[in-house]
């Protein structure tokens, strides 16, 4: 197994290349580093000479990918991507345009984010099972045929609206929870509940879907049917055959967005004030802040693969069958 | 009927009594009187005296010779004090002391050392000379920057990284300081200004006046790339002209040319002092890399100082207790007594203690802890305007009942900006100075019809322009006199836009009839570049092409990002494009240098991003701008608006009108959008705002309860068919 995960791990440096390399020529694309300099100097007043500075400061004046002017092997060394990119595999993520260090920023931002997303999580995961079985178990009754209407109105519905909706009937009409904000410490519980809640109801349609689809698909094999002619009860099949087996499939899409609870939610964090790196990200695309912009990308393809890689441990840890060879 | 506690209980035996207590308590809960469970702070801060508001974007910069924007002076405005300030109440706008004793005076010279008169001809004056005096003894906020030793050594002045690995925040420093404030802090940071690491955006302007600045920033350059260390330069070392300290409490400075607006300056963060101590405590290697930076870390000397700075979730401002303290105004402009803001007249200020920034960037959840007591004060979005504001038979603006129930109060001013469309005068189709296409420019104005866009797109939050200068500046002139004859005519007692037969009827003598070229046929295509895109641009857009299509010509929107934008007008290859400008002082010279020549974007990278050039105004613009405010003046000034008005190189748009709600409980409440340092002067009663939160934030209890039942209800057919489906027998 050791050999394997080390050759995936090899496998990743590619991977996080071609990522870096997507990242730069999208950035640049649609920012140069005039742009940049002008935004964070300011809109007004700002002449060529502070742009060039500014530029030369960062390393920007160089060429992006490839540098005609410079020597053998400096025509890639000395460019912006190999200047900045070197040091990601280390983590050293280095400072954000503004002049901050991005490592400490990922450090406490990461805890807001993992507020919301891990009591998502878990919490989700109860309900959805929950729900998922419920309809499998009444497979074809009324209650599955409502309960898969249900999911789909759910599912069609815009995730925007469950939080505005969300902030305006808990926290502002019934004044259970803050609209808005966060703290640190118990503190959070408070403004965590309804970003959980809603991220909670806004899951529900979709993924009750897949776990009924994944609990019928087990109900259906053949061990299911000895059982039942064994003589056990519906329940006993249910939660201790079929809920079991079912698992094998969840853990594996568990598993492989574990890592990625790190990186927080885009829109949530931003409507519920929520400090995490999902408003951190969103912040720096919108202030062009290519340093923030390019640790994110990298931060979120290593904890891809290693989501990934720890999916294929996992099966081998939840299905004696599964080798990694 | 059917007890449904016993349903419960005799389907899920396990649960016992658990439902009935559950629904007991819920139905006992809704009688309760609860402190708000929706209150996003502390309940025990309640009753303190704490200003709350919110703040929509992160500051950049915190240090005041880098900081540009009106996001970062709400912070600044409280630490840092320049030598002077605006009058919080008085209107027109006027510069009063903050730290100096009195407002200087430009002193001119001629080249001989001669002194010349305030009136005397810019080509005569070679040298202009400000000398302010300081406050005696006032004190910085407490800071570990001059922290010192009972030996009188500064305790943090040779930190490295080892002695910071503990450090993470200022706050970690165990022991601060503080030092009087001298003219040197003053001198420093002009300076500061010519610093090539600090980036200060008024660096190009200052240079062109402050004697010797420049060439001190091409010194400070070359000892920059000498120097491999942290960064550190000593500006102490070095002599600039044009900024020396004659004693502890005076400073002069020297300016190469007339520069009248040069005092406006002086009351913005650009020349707030800086104490030498703040910066090599900053400049130490390992600080950075800490994130423990000026641009972070304020020193100030102001009413307020920066205990919490995070600007992903709040800042936190608080009482400066070595601030000296300042007496409020005891008068203002006419109706201000009456009004009630003079009730203060001469009480110490600041009135709060502390000042909670919340980061909000949504509007939607911002407008609705507004609503809930839990900021003091609010803007409008448009998607609130309509709760919020009315508009009466006379046309004027006032608060729903909804607002006002709650106590909920309306101020509105006119801002110093202008929202324009400019046409970009180096085009060949819609710009120059030919007759054909001045005409063309003119019967555009008249077509689109400004007053439908302010009452369609600003909820009638405007005022239409009738040139370049808002009112509340020098200049404007109001009412008939004022009006701009190429676009509107006086009926009644109102400005009335020309019928679009007028319009009409210049477009056939520039030589476009019915909006098509009289000689080739061709329908007239114009082109506006635009960085808005996306749906919510798509109704203006459309309003725009309809404005246009009055005259036949048809309007093509070319929609991009606003980088891409910024490049178009760089480089001169936009046609039409909409802007606008926010003023920086209550000057007209702020705003007819959008149009002065040499600023013009395609040739110098300036302000003029319209490229307009006309002799006679630059001319005129040179005259005015040395020119103290006086009937001369407007004179000057009245000739220059004519020309713009004639040439017509933007459509002058409009003035937005702001409008800002406030509870009952946040007093002296006045608009002033020059002042940056305004905290100081707003009062809360924190008692009456604790009363009305917990009044309107009762929590309602009664949907959790219902949402039980309807579960129960959902549940109660599934349990049963379960139970059957359980007990059934095969055969």
């Amino acid at each position: 197994m050791i050999s394997y995960i080390l050759r995936r791990i090899a496998y990743a440096f590619p991977i996080l290349i071609g990522v870096n390399i997507i990242t730069f020529v999208l950035f640049f694309v649609v920012n140069t580093p005039d742009d940049m300099a002008r935004m964070q100097l300011g809109m007004k007043r700002v002449d060529d000479a502070a742009i060039s500075k500014w530029k030369e400061e960062r390393g920007y004046d160089k060429p992006i990918l490839w540098n005609q002017d410079a020597e053998a092997i400096e025509k890639i060394t000395d460019t912006i991507f190999f200047q900045n990119s070197v040091k990601l595999f280390i983590f050293d993520f280095g400072r954000s345009d503004s002049g901050r260090d991005i490592g400490y920023d990922i450090s406490q931002r990461m805890w807001p984010s993992l507020a919301i997303t891990v009591p998502g999580l878990i919490l989700g995961l109860l309900a959805y099972i929950t729900f998922g079985l419920t309809l499998a178990f009444f497979r074809g009754s009324y209650v599955d045929v409502s309960g898969v209407i249900l999911c789909v109105v759910m599912m069609s519905i815009s995730g925007l609206f469950y939080i505005i909706g969300g902030q305006y009937l808990i926290g502002k009409f019934f004044h259970l929870v803050p609209i808005s904000g966060y703290d640190t410490g118990f503190n959070a519980i408070k403004f965590t509940v309804l970003p959980v809640l809603v991220g909670l109801v806004g899951g529900i349609g979709s993924s009750t879907r897949w776990y009924r689809t994944i609990f019928l698909e087990e109900m259906g094999k053949d061990y299911v049917r000895t059982a039942k002619a064994k003589g056990l009860s519906e329940t006993r099949v249910l939660y201790h055959h079929v809920l079991m087996n079912g698992l094998i499939p969840i853990l594996t899409g568990v598993v492989v967005i574990l890592p990625s609870l790190f990186i927080g939610s885009l829109i949530v964090e931003s409507f519920f004030a929520i400090p995490g790196l999902g408003s951190y990200t969103i912040d720096a695309i919108s202030a062009q802040d290519f340093a923030i912009v390019r640790s994110m990308v990298f931060l979120g393809s290593v904890l891809y693969i290693i989501g990934l890689i720890l999916t294929d441990i996992s099966y081998t840890l939840v299905d004696p069958r599964v080798r990694l060879n | 009927m059917t007890n449904p506690i016993k349903i419960i209980n005799r389907y899920i035996p396990r649960l016992g009594n658990f439902p009935q207590l559950l629904v007991c308590v819920l139905l006992l809960c809704t009688g309760c009187d609860y402190s708000p469970w929706n209150n996003p702070y502390p309940n025990e801060d309640s009753a303190k005296n704490i200003y709350y508001d919110s703040f929509p974007e992160r500051p950049k910069h915190l240090d005041p010779v880098s900081s540009y924007s009106a996001n970062e002076y709400v912070f600044l405005g409280q630490i840092y004090e320049p030598p002077l300030q605006y009058h919080f109440l008085k209107r027109p706008y006027q510069l009063i002391p903050l730290t100096a004793t009195e407002l200087p005076r430009a002193r001119y010279f001629n080249k001989a050392g001669q002194p010349l008169e305030e009136d005397s001809d810019p080509a005569d004056v070679y040298r202009v000379k400000y000398t302010i005096s300081i406050k005696p003894a006032l004190l910085y906020q407490p800071h570990p920057a001059f922290a010192k030793n009972a030996s009188g050594k500064y305790l943090y002045h040779d930190l490295d990284p080892q002695k910071l690995e503990n450090i993470h925040a200022l706050s970690d420093f165990d022991t601060v300081g503080t030092r009087k404030l001298l003219a040197n802090d003053y001198v420093y940071q002009i300076k500061r200004m010519a610093h090539p690491r600090v980036h200060s955006p008024i660096a190009g302007l200052m240079r062109k006046y402050i004697l010797g600045l420049d060439e001190f920033a091409k010194e400070l350059s070359e000892i920059e790339k000498d120097d491999t260390t942290s960064g550190y330069i000593d500006l102490n070392r070095f002599e600039l002209p044009g900024a020396r300290v004659v004693d502890d409490t005076t400073f002069e400075i020297t300016l190469k040319q007339k520069y009248p607006q040069f005092i406006y300056w002086l009351s913005m963060s650009f020349f707030a002092p800086m104490p030498w101590e703040a910066d090599y405590f900053y400049s130490q290697e390992g600080m950075t890399d800490k994130n423990i930076t000026l641009d972070w870390y304020p020193v100030g000397t102001g009413p307020f100082m920066l205990s919490e700075n995070n600007p992903n979730r709040r800042m936190v401002l608080k009482r400066n207790p070595n601030f000296r303290g300042e007496a409020y105004p005891s008068e203002g402009e006419a109706g201000d007594l009456e009004s009630g803001i003079l009730e203060d007249a001469g009480k110490n200020m600041p009135f709060i203690d502390t000042a909670i920034y919340s980061l909000e960037k949504e509007s939607i959840p911002a407008w609705n802890k507004f609503l809930q007591g839990y900021y003091d004060t609010s803007g409008i979005v448009s998607d609130s305007f309509d709760q919020a504001v009315q508009f009466n038979t006379q046309g004027d603006a006032e608060l729903t009942d909804e607002m006002r129930e709650k106590g909920i109060n309306l101020q509105t001013a006119v801002t110093t900006s202008s929202y324009y469309m400019g046409f970009n005068m180096a085009d060949e189709v819609i710009g120059g100075n030919s007759e054909r296409a001045t005409l063309l420019r003119r019967a555009i104005s008249i077509a689109v019809d400004y007053e439908e866009y302010i009452s369609i797109f600003a909820n009638g939050r405007g005022e239409p322009a009738q040139g370049p200068i808002p009112p509340g500046i020098f200049g404007n002139i109001p009412g008939e006199p004022g009006i701009n004859p190429y676009v509107y005519e006086w009926q009644g007692d109102k400005a009335v836009r020309r019928s679009i037969e007028e319009a009409k009827a210049l477009l056939v003598q520039a030589g476009y009839p019915n909006g098509r070229n009289k000689n080739t046929g061709k329908q007239l295509v114009l082109n506006l570049d635009s960085p808005a895109a996306g749906p919510g641009s798509k109704a203006s857009f459309d309003w725009l092409r309809k404005q246009y299509a009055k005259l036949g010509i048809n309007l093509v929107i070319r929609a991009t990002d606003y980088n891409r934008f910024q490049e178009k007008i760089r480089k001169g290859t936009a046609q039409i494009f909409q802007w606008g400008w926010n003023a920086d002082y209550p000057d007209p010279e702020n705003f007819f240098f959008l149009l002065y020549g040499p600023n013009a974007k395609i040739d110098h990278n300036g302000e003029n991003a319209a490229n307009y050039k006309n002799a006679e105004f630059d001319e005129l613009f040179n005259q005015m701008k040395s020119m103290s405010n006086s009937p001369q003046r407007q004179d000057v000034i009245n000739k220059m608006v004519e020309i713009l008005r004639h040439d017509a190189p933007w459509l002058w748009g409009f003035h937005p009108v702001g409008f800002s709600l406030h509870h009952e409980w946040y007093k002296n409440a006045k608009p002033n959008l020059m002042a940056n340092n305004t905290l100081k002067y707003k009062r809360i009663e924190p008692r009456l705002r604790t009363e009305n939160r917990t009044a309107w934030n009762q929590p309602i209890w009664w949907p959790i309860a219902l949402v039980i039942i309807l579960l129960i209800i959902m549940l109660l057919p599934a349990i049963i068919s379960y139970r059957r489906k359980e007990t059934e027998s095969i055969l």
